[in-house]
């Protein structure tokens, strides 16, 4: 929008509350018990940072449709594919990388919680891509969340790992 | 309100500065939060809820009113959808504590005349409607209202401003009088009949030559797209000749009527609108979009008609709602639909079509486009029985229409649906859109099916959209996004380069360095040169071929191989396109290997700028140059060009950002010296201090001064091809006798207006260069009027 719509808040009303509202875009209660730094650093990261960790994808969702749909929010600097540590295959997340936070927030607002290879993704603040960050930490090389699952997901290898070995 | 989370792990140290929880402000959030909720969903009436809110205003005036008249100012400007309830509220206080109103009344004023001087106008509007209504509510008196009013007018008699400073006047005159214009004729009759008079007068003699750029539609059937004044004038005249009598606007003053008419009126100081100036920047003409009448919606309530004034206010409070809440996407949802009025008017047509208003407004959406696509799919969650229907009867309607529709729009139209369908399995009767098979295919409807399926199987895959359409479809499906590669087989060994692309490809294969690379790609003839010019490296072609084509087919695999392999070789891709030749020659190397892949062009071309392997300019002659003529109207090469405008402008605000901060250093550095003075410096050592910085803003400049030259030439190439295109165009179909409104034409000189539009603000400072350079009185009437038409924009 032009200059002509403002919206900032000026200096002789400022603005309201519910006004400022921006839920989508807030830090989730997650927070990466890998992450060396202390609770306030990573924190500090998340809010200042330009990376969305995406997850529940299928395992055949490729880069390049994330790339296509992550794309709607603006230009993208990065995406790392997550991958199983032991198959270096595809285990279901990624982190996508924006040039610019706005970008992020825009993508926390407005596809989070949307499909992708019809499934609902779910995105949220990371605090920057590090070297082995992209992959799986549970026991079989997957995510943790593929090794107790209970039910049947064609998308994400089948039954979860635990399961499957019984 | 969100608070933030205060960890209470023994942090290293790091202190949090915990919110002071003082008493004042908690209860000014008390009070703000009583009064933005005022006319939310209760058990009580809303006449009690305001009741009671007036009764713990008044209480808390003695202590709390200047921080009550902040809140109440702000809620003038940013609530406009609640227009009414909180100019009841006003009514209810004034009447109680008439010192109070006047107070208010002043600092609205003040406020007003602060929005005016920032450019704030779409705000400056909902303060001029909150005065006016406060005249319903017997707080202003109605003759001081009439008085602004014929200032406001009067700027219509103003000499050598710009004309879209007369229409914000106009507007936000017209715009007020659903509320009181009934008001307002009762007592001062004579006085609005002169002041109407004058309004149709300004409106017949202002200039309409924007109008065609901002029409999503360039038909009038079924639906003129009119001008937005034009559209206001309609209804105002028609509420006029029903004798003022509106009956949407909910007006909770009336039950208070008793009340208020007992309370003393204030009037409005004298408003001079503040003159116009160099930095005055006014709002932009629209268009008004309709897509919807009555005859839409047979089964449910009548849709008021086009001129009617309630159809003016429904749409200026859904717009409001959105506006309000963008960033909260459910909220939103559910704001509009529990818009008033939802059993009287087919509320769910309205909103779909405020939202596509939006969504293809001109020049760009108020928000981010795919805001919208996932609002559409909140409202669908909360009305699954209903409201997709509408989308879908709506989604019809805009396909019927594609011969007409604006090519940007259509991008737009594209975009949503796509994304849209990729959140519903793709389920779609494709089969009723059959007649666009036995279509040209580059007839709109046939095009726009063929776009929107590439979108899709880019959200999924090749075979997927196989599957989703019928097999009449296949025709317009989308290529198999596969890799060219010419040196593939064997039957090509005799094609040149064709050993030293095996060379190259066991190479690379065996993590071969640059040099290496250099080395093999020296045995690469040229043929074009006769000899070389003793420089080193010259253009060939050949060389460029080879590499680019055997290092993108080894990295076919997914774009961060194809990344990888650019950033591992790019001192090889730097020489090789040293010239501008070069340049031009890798982008037509990638689309001749990736032409079945647009998505994979368009990110090697934008990692390709990123990492200066080529130039935007490059880029531009490549869009315009004959290889790609055949691509010339598909939507991916206008991202790609569209892409590359914004890294260039973004570049030069990036560098200017860089200059000002470094400038607002030395300033502070300046000010930090001159603070402790008397100490007795060294006059070297201050210069000492100052010099890098200096210098780091000498540089600075020189770099801003060199990217804006940049960005001004790339505009000025590709103005420069769209006129040699065009005119080539318009030169042989008169010579051919044909006509030239082919379905190319019309997509090429929408492209064009697109360019004006989308950049419109950067465009603006190469106004007399265009003039005197590219778009002379020589031209071609119809490229001239389009640079006629972006010029009345801002006229």
């Amino acid at each position: 929008a032009g200059p002509a719509s403002g919206g900032a808040a000026m200096s002789s009303g400022g603005t309201l509350s519910i006004l400022r509202s921006d839920s989508y875009a807030e830090l989730s209660q997650y927070r990466d018990q890998h992450f060396r730094g202390t609770r306030y650093d990573q924190e500090r990261l998340l809010r200042k940072s330009c990376t969305l960790y995406v997850g529940n994808l299928s395992f055949y969702t490729t880069e390049e449709q994330i790339h296509e749909l992550f794309g709607k929010s603006g230009d993208i600097k990065k995406v790392i594919m997550g991958l199983d540590k032991v198959k270096k295959t595809a285990c279901g997340f990624c982190f996508v990388e924006y040039y610019a936070r706005g970008d992020a927030e825009n993508a926390m607002r407005y596809i989070n919680g949307t499909r992708l290879d019809d499934r609902i993704i779910r995105t949220d603040w990371d605090a920057g891509f590090k070297e082995g960050r992209q992959y799986g930490r549970g026991r079989s090389g997957g995510q943790v969340r593929d090794e107790y699952r209970q039910d049947y997901d064609a998308g994400r290898g089948g039954y979860g790992k635990t399961v499957q070995c019984q | 309100m969100s608070r933030r989370r205060h960890s209470d792990d023994s942090d290293a140290g790091q202190p949090h500065k915990r919110r002071r929880t003082s008493e004042p402000s908690e209860i000014e959030e008390r009070l703000e939060s009583l009064i933005c909720r005022v006319g939310e969903k209760s058990n009580s009436s809303l006449e009690s809820n305001l009741e009671g809110l007036a009764g713990v205003l008044e209480a808390d005036l003695p202590n709390y009113k200047s921080k009550i008249l902040r809140i109440l100012c702000t809620v003038a400007r940013l609530l406009p959808e609640k227009l009414t309830v909180y100019t009841t509220l006003v009514g209810l206080l004034n009447a109680r504590n008439y010192n109070f109103g006047g107070e208010f009344v002043e600092a609205m004023i003040r406020q007003l005349k602060e929005c005016l001087k920032v450019n704030m106008y779409n705000e400056a509007v909902h303060l001029v409607r909150f005065l006016s209504d406060l005249v319903n509510c017997h707080v202003i008196a109605a003759p001081s209202m009439v008085a602004m009013f014929e200032n406001f007018v009067s700027v219509t008699q103003e000499e050598d401003v710009p004309q879209v400073r007369c229409d914000w006047y106009m507007f936000a005159f017209l715009s007020s009088l659903p509320w009181v214009g009934k008001e307002l004729y009762e007592k001062k009759d004579a006085e609005m009949d002169r002041l109407l008079s004058q309004a149709e007068s300004y409106l017949k003699r202002r200039q309409k030559i924007h109008v065609p750029m901002l029409q999503v539609w360039t038909a009038d059937k079924p639906h003129p797209q009119e001008e937005y004044l034009d559209c206001l004038w309609s209804q105002i005249q028609k509420l006029k000749k029903d004798r003022w009598q509106e009956r949407h606007i909910l007006r909770p003053y009336l039950a208070f009527d008793s009340v208020l008419c007992e309370a003393l009126q204030h009037n409005l100081p004298p408003f001079t609108p503040p003159p116009h100036t160099e930095d005055s920047v006014y709002p932009m003409p629209r268009v008004i979009f309709r897509m919807f009448d009555y005859t839409d919606d047979p089964e449910g309530p009548v849709m008021p008609g086009s001129h009617s004034v309630e159809r003016f206010v429904i749409e200026e409070n859904l717009h409001c709602i959105i506006k309000s809440h963008w960033k909260e996407r459910k909220t939103c949802a559910a704001q509009l639909l529990s818009y008033p009025g939802n059993n009287k008017i087919p509320l769910n047509y309205h909103i779909v079509e405020v939202i596509f208003a939006e969504l293809f407004q001109l020049p760009s959406p108020p928000h981010i486009e795919v805001m919208y696509t996932t609002l559409l799919i909140e409202l669908c969650k909360l009305q699954p029985g209903s409201l997709p229907q509408v989308l879908a009867q709506a989604t019809e309607m805009l396909y019927m229409r594609l011969d007409t529709m604006n090519t940007t729009c259509v991008d737009r139209f594209i975009n949503w649906f796509s994304h849209h369908l990729s959140n519903f399995q793709f389920r779609w009767s494709w089969e009723d859109w059959s007649d666009c098979l036995t279509q040209d295919l580059e007839k709109p409807k046939p095009k726009f099916v063929r776009e929107v399926l590439e979108k899709c199987m880019r959200l999924s895959y090749h075979q997927r959209i196989i599957d989703i359409v019928p097999a009449s479809f296949s025709v317009l499906s989308p290529a198999n996004p596969v890799c060219i590669y010419k040196y593939g087989d064997e039957s090509n060994r005799s094609l040149p380069g064709y050993t030293v692309a095996l060379c190259l490809t066991i190479a690379i294969k065996n993590k071969a360095s640059n040099d290496e690379i250099f080395s093999i790609l020296k045995d690469v003839p040229n043929p074009n040169q006769d000899d070389d010019d003793g420089e080193g490296f010259t253009f060939n072609p050949l060389k460029i071929e080879v590499f680019v084509q055997t290092l993108l087919h080894l990295a076919a695999k997914s774009f961060s191989h194809s990344f990888s392999a650019l950033a591992k070789f790019h001192e090889v891709f730097k020489t090789l396109a040293e010239s501008d030749e070069g340049k031009l020659h890798i982008l037509r190397v990638v689309y001749e290997v990736w032409k079945n892949h647009p998505q994979m062009i368009a990110v090697l071309v934008d990692k390709m700028i990123r990492t200066q392997i080529v130039d935007c300019a490059a880029v531009a002659n490549w869009i315009f140059s004959s290889e790609l003529a055949h691509d010339f109207t598909r939507f991916y090469i206008w991202e790609i060009l569209h892409s590359t405008i914004r890294k260039m402008n973004k570049h030069v605000l990036k560098i200017h950002k860089e200059l000002e901060e470094t400038k607002a250093r030395l300033a502070r550095q300046h000010k930090r010296r001159d603070s402790d003075d008397d100490d007795d410096d060294d006059d070297r050592s201050t210069d000492r201090e100052d010099g890098p910085l200096e210098e780091q803003i000498e540089r600075l400049q020189e770099k801003v001064e060199s990217a804006q030259s940049e960005q001004k030439n790339l505009f000025l190439v590709i103005f420069q091809r769209f006129i040699m295109l065009l005119t080539e165009h318009l030169v042989r179909c008169e010579t051919g006798g044909i006509d030239v409104f082919t379905p190319w034409y019309k997509s090429c000189i929408e492209r064009l207006q697109q360019i004006f539009l989308q950049h419109h603000q950067i465009i603006q400072q190469y106004m007399v260069t265009l003039e005197n350079l590219l778009f002379t009185a020589e031209l071609d009437h119809h490229i001239l009027a389009v640079f006629q038409q972006f010029c009345a924009l801002q006229a």
